[in-house]
């Protein structure tokens, strides 16, 4: 997956998970859980989202590589 | 019209999801009822058949209201004389007679018979603009069917079944606009989809599979409706917008804005009869997490991302066992006095995302296996956050969690509601130092804390309550 697509996805589960969340406002550095306050069932239903669109399981053991957009991100366009 | 929560006086009627006619087992969702806090679904006390509908869609009634009248069986139905009491919901001050056969009351206006007015709702005549001819004022059929010719025919409401509206307001499209094939030229789901698809997409929502009979809610298929998140659901989402499945972006609506306020007042007024009337005393406690994260990374580990837990999980089942242990703390404060409660349904504060939070139950948490009170706790939250929770879950906690550390605070202690009598408070699960045996280590570990009432416990009662949440989280595997 390339960076485009993964920004994508990143954003589409973000939307479904949190709609109230308005990308043109979000710094790629925000932290998930502090900054777009999603609690861990939030978190949760982030990684199920993003397993259902893009087939990326992301192991409990690599939270932390993903505890920001652009951490995101970047996981996703390593390994989709 | 139910009590959905000890500081609920009213409630407004947002949806039917029955019409007469049809058959209601006990427990089958009938309506969908609008409080200050959230929307709920609120289902049937009776089996029989729905004979009138006696509260019409958008109509804000004081608790202990009828709603519905259900008649046993079809053949009474419109047989005077063979009516069933209407429909009660159960209610701490009942508003009407237990056993007033024809009972419209606690509504003002003139007298008018139940069948009258559910005719003059079918028509959508407002009875409150009738002058009626009958005995006392009473409005008649005749009134109705008169006020009824009397209007311009473009007036008319334009008559639809509830799936219709919902899947109208989901992909904007005017109810008035489409032609109604149903009964007395009602528009249907069909029509709408027709209708929808006659035209260019206007919002971002997707039409949905239409499944199941009308009392089967889907809460996501609801949410774009009544949820306030979905509020900007509406068309004025840009039709170019590059993912049209994402939700709408943007300024809530002033109707979102207007619910974030009554919310927070509902907050208010109860949180402050709670400071005023109960006596809280706060204790707290540091839990030892090693061996319950040590367990449930191993879990999730072997598990897919839909059935892995979380921490919430294992507090929430050892705060319900221990609760079974300690009745003080766990059951209602009234007029006459301590009532412990045999159940725990634990209540767990949601907030809301555009402000102000809920606490609907998980019934019977001490009793469920983990995985299941997983399930349950995901799934209450999620339509928690929707705006769909059932009359049920909003009523009747025995005691609420708080799991704001969730957000990053240490530990939160809590405001109890009122009826209730204490309100445990789980902070930030985080790794710390932690000295045993002259050894320093690092664990997992998270406060708890609790506010209790001193009416019915004292902090020694409450320190062994908190002290037995420890003890229980130190064999997850047998939570």
């Amino acid at each position: 997956m390339n960076e485009q697509d993964a920004r994508a996805a990143v954003h589409a589960a973000i939307g479904e998970v949190a709609p109230d969340v308005d990308f043109d406002d979000v710094d790629e550095d925000a932290r998930l859980r502090q900054d777009l306050e999603l609690d861990s069932l939030d978190f949760l239903r982030l990684v199920e989202t993003i397993d259902k669109a893009t087939g990326v399981d992301i192991p409990e053991r690599d939270y932390p590589a993903v505890a920001t957009v652009k951490g995101l991100i970047g996981y996703l366009a390593a390994r989709g | 019209m139910p009590s959905l929560g000890a500081d609920m006086e009213h409630g407004k009627l947002v949806e039917w999801l029955v019409k007469p006619g049809d058959y209601v087992r006990r427990g089958d969702l009938v309506a969908v009822v609008d409080t200050d806090k959230t929307v709920m679904d609120v289902e049937s006390f009776q089996e029989g058949v729905v004979a009138d509908l006696l509260v019409g869609i958008g109509e804000t009634v004081p608790v202990g209201t009828p709603l519905a009248r259900i008649t046993q069986t079809p053949a009474e139905v419109g047989a005077p004389g063979h009516e069933a009491p209407p429909a009660r919901a159960p209610s701490k001050t009942p508003a009407v007679k237990p056993h007033a056969p024809e009972a419209p009351a606690a509504t003002a206006g003139p007298p008018i018979a139940p069948p009258v007015r559910h005719l003059a709702h079918r028509l959508g005549v407002d009875t409150g603009r009738i002058h009626g001819t009958g005995k006392a004022g009473a409005i008649t059929r005749a009134d109705v069917e008169h006020a009824r010719a009397a209007r311009p025919a473009s007036a008319a409401r334009v008559r639809s079944t509830p799936r219709a509206r919902r899947l109208a307001a989901e992909l904007g499209i005017e109810l008035s606009a489409v032609t109604g094939t149903g009964p007395d030229g009602a528009v249907t789901v069909t029509d709408v989809q027709d209708a929808a698809a006659a035209v260019p997409p206007a919002g971002p929502a997707e039409a949905r599979p239409e499944a199941g009979p009308p009392g089967a809610v889907l809460p996501e298929a609801a949410v774009a409706v009544s949820g306030p998140e979905a509020a900007p659901a509406v068309p004025e989402a840009a039709p170019a917008a590059p993912e049209p499945e994402a939700p709408a972006k943007g300024k809530p609506s002033s109707e979102a804005r207007e619910r974030v306020a009554s919310l927070r007042r509902a907050i208010g007024a109860l949180m402050t009869r709670s400071k005023q009337t109960i006596p809280h005393y706060y204790l707290s406690t540091t839990l030892d997490l090693r061996a319950g994260v040590e367990w449930m990374q191993s879990v999730n580990a072997h598990r897919p991302v839909a059935a892995r837990l979380v921490p919430s999980a294992l507090l929430l089942k050892a705060a319900a066992l221990a609760a079974k242990e300690v009745p003080e703390v766990n059951g209602f404060y009234d007029g006459g006095g301590f009532r412990p409660s045999a159940a725990v349904h634990l209540g767990v504060a949601v907030a809301l995302r555009q402000g102000g939070l809920v606490a609907p139950a998980i019934h019977d948490a001490d009793t469920l296996p983990l995985d299941v009170l997983m399930e349950q706790l995901r799934d209450l939250v999620s339509r928690a956050r929707a705006g769909r929770l059932l009359r049920a879950e909003m009523a009747d906690p025995t005691l609420t969690v708080t799991n704001l550390g969730d957000l990053g605070v240490d530990s939160v202690y809590g405001v109890i509601y009122p009826p209730q009598v204490a309100m445990v408070g789980f902070g930030r699960v985080t790794e710390q130092p932690w000295a045993q045996n002259g050894l320093l280590g690092v664990r997992h570990a998270v406060i708890a804390t609790l506010s209790a009432d001193h009416r019915v416990s004292d902090g020694l009662r409450g320190g062994r309550y908190l002290a037995l949440i420890n003890e229980l989280l130190q064999e997850p595997e047998h939570l």
